[in-house]
């Protein structure tokens, strides 16, 4: 077996006490609870930041099966942001405002995406991976930028939030806040199963050495297809969130520099572990937010912090917290 | 016809400075195994140099012999600084240390020349159009960007082909342990081809700054053009670059000028206007789906990779 050769293959028990497992337990804790802060103190602003990190960390979660268990390391994550986004803008804009018809067709439209953009590109490996990534996300931005009749490069306004008929109201912060949470908790459940699975194995095995993993059988094109797709979907979903968020949908949400905010949150929280990819989001995220209280030129410090990260920290915060290092 | 001609000639011109930036960016990924998403960075430089250096002399000769200097003072820092420390990191780092270059770059050229863009002016007897062909006229500014950059890759390849330092260059890329043994100093050696790359990319950020405006985030759609010249040339080679360069440029620039006038044929006025340009950009990315396809790659898959 590979397990004994990389330590990420290793059996681990589900549940250790250690400064990760509180960290994470606080962060749920603190997320849980934020609507009733926001209520307490009347500070809505910081209930729409927060809505806005728990998507975002939904699409560094379903990025983080790829990039961190897979090895693929996708530069173009953003456009499913868009792609689900776009879906839910569309949808409602040609008046079908129903969410029992836009959310599933958000997925299955960044599924189907990700079906060919993935079919293509994982005939490459390495730096060329990440180009052709690169590459397609940004032709799909053209494509929205073509999209005349639906705003163009100035975007499109979504004048109704998804109606899922009485049965949950989007138009409700906090209710629309714990909706995010529970997609949020649910994506890294269906993670954790995953990874944990036969199928997940194979992801993983293919990640440390490809060649072997098809010598003893696995068609890794397909399983790494697969795992391409899943991602996409689940970000797509982010996007038709995201969408509903910010009753808004510009062709600037799938501009390359955010499929760069998706890695660098996967990267900055911990590459291939579960809740990694939350505690990144919710670093960079209010890294970003507070620097820019603080200075106007916020970026000339975060961008020497991610330099930093990139060289010193290896496994990212989450690492950190474990005390591990790797690489 | 004659409209034709022009086009294509932009097309080569863009390809030119496309070139530029591809040779750079396939050097540095070719000898250091780095991922250099800044490249657009020393680019943006480049021009900002530039800009402010004809603001002080007052000639565009001296304000871009002056900004090439910059740059290459400027990417040797970097890489001192910056960059060396990530050789020993994998791509995924190299992605994100250079991503947080990026926004650096941006931040501080706000910071030091202000939020708006600037102008730069290329010498007035540049400004005239000159018959290249009876009855086509061709601006020389645009004629001398193509024979500058030529020359350019002419010594280019001198350089690497012909010289010590490029036979080390060439060395470096196939065997840099091997390089080090015997008696290199590898560390100086990715330091020069470091600089030379933003070197390259600053005198590109120059020559194409009086054509668009000297503005923030410049380098960044560029960048991506350059990507995928090196990916549809193969990571490494140089010749690969200059042919696929020329390649994207014209599809670049002749598909945005007769696209939407061919869809006219089959589409409305107004659906071909506004399709037109979001196919055009498009192309070059079906382009390299296809060469992806059929040579993982590239065209000219470099030698030792």
């Amino acid at each position: 077996m590979t397990a004994s050769l990389d330590p990420s293959l290793a059996a681990r028990p589900w549940f250790a006490f250690t400064p990760r497992t509180v960290f994470t337990i606080a962060l749920l804790a603190i997320l849980a609870l934020f609507p009733l802060y926001s209520h307490v103190t009347g500070n809505t602003f910081i209930l729409t930041l927060f809505t806005r990190v728990l998507i975002l960390a939904i699409g560094a979660v379903s990025l983080n099966l790829i990039m961190g268990y897979g090895g693929m390391v996708s530069f173009g994550h953003a456009a499913y942001l868009g792609i689900g986004g776009y879906a839910v803008g569309i949808l409602a804009k040609e008046g079908i405002g129903s969410g029992f018809v836009q959310w599933p067709l958000a997925v299955a439209a960044s599924a189907l995406y990700a079906l060919v953009v993935g079919a293509l590109s994982l005939r490459t490996r390495g730096v060329y991976f990440i180009m052709i990534t690169l590459a397609f996300a940004q032709m799909i931005y053209y494509v929205a930028i073509g999209l005349d009749r639906y705003g163009g490069d100035d975007g499109l306004t979504i004048y109704k939030r998804s109606d899922f008929g009485g049965l949950i109201d989007l138009n409700n912060r906090t209710v629309f806040y714990y909706l995010c949470f529970a997609v949020l908790l649910a994506s890294i459940y269906l993670i954790s199963r995953l990874v944990n699975s036969r199928f997940g194995l194979a992801i993983r095995g293919t990640r440390s050495n490809e060649r072997r993993m098809r010598a003893i059988g696995f068609p890794t094109f397909r399983y790494k297809l697969a795992a391409f797709v899943i991602a996409g979907a689940l970000c797509g979903l982010a996007g038709a969130l995201l969408a509903n968020h910010t009753s808004f949908i510009s062709p600037a949400i799938m501009h390359w520099t955010r499929s760069g905010d998706l890695i660098v949150m996967v990267a900055l929280g911990g590459l291939g572990s579960l809740f990694g990819p939350v505690i990144g989001a919710v670093t960079f995220l209010l890294l970003q937010e507070g620097l820019s209280r603080v200075t106007e030129y916020s970026d000339l410090i975060l961008g020497p912090i991610l330099l930093l990260v990139a060289i010193y920290v290896h496994g990212g915060i989450g690492g950190l917290l474990e005390g591990r290092r790797r690489g | 016809m004659l409209y034709f001609i022009e086009q294509c000639l932009n097309g080569v011109q863009l390809g030119m400075l496309l070139f530029l930036l591809a040779a750079g960016l396939t050097l540095v990924f070719g000898i250091m195994d780095l991922v250099n998403l800044a490249h657009g960075s020393l680019y943006m430089l480049g021009a900002y140099f530039a800009a402010t250096f004809a603001t002080l002399t007052g000639s565009f000769v001296l304000a871009l012999i002056l900004a090439i200097l910059a740059s290459l003072i400027a990417g040797m820092v970097l890489e001192v600084i910056a960059i060396r420390p990530l050789y020993r990191r994998d791509h995924l780092d190299h992605v994100l240390g250079t991503f947080g270059l990026i926004l650096f770059f941006n931040e501080l050229v706000r910071l030091i020349w202000g939020p708006e863009g600037r102008t730069l002016s290329p010498p007035s007897q540049m400004l005239t159009a000159v018959q290249i062909l009876p009855g086509v006229y061709y601006p020389i500014y645009r004629l001398v960007i193509i024979l500058a950059t030529l020359a350019v890759a002419g010594l280019l390849y001198a350089l690497v082909m012909r010289t010590r330092l490029g036979m080390l260059i060439r060395a470096g890329a196939s065997n840099r342990e091997m390089v080090g043994a015997l008696g290199i100093n590898i560390k100086l050696l990715y330091t020069l081809v470091f600089g030379l790359g933003a070197a390259l990319a600053g005198f590109a950020g120059v020559m194409q700054a009086p054509i668009l405006t000297v503005q923030i985030g410049m380098g960044e759609n560029i960048l991506i053009l350059a990507f995928v010249v090196i990916i549809i040339g193969g990571i490494g080679s140089i010749r690969g670059a200059f042919v696929a360069a020329i390649i994207v440029g014209l599809i670049d620039t002749v598909g945005r000028a007769f696209l939407p006038d061919m869809l006219r044929l089959v589409l409305s006025t107004n659906a071909a206007q506004t399709l037109g340009p979001s196919l055009s950009s498009m192309s070059i990315y079906m382009l390299m789906a296809a060469i992806l396809v059929f040579r993982p790659e590239g065209l000219f898959p470099a030698a030792s990779r």
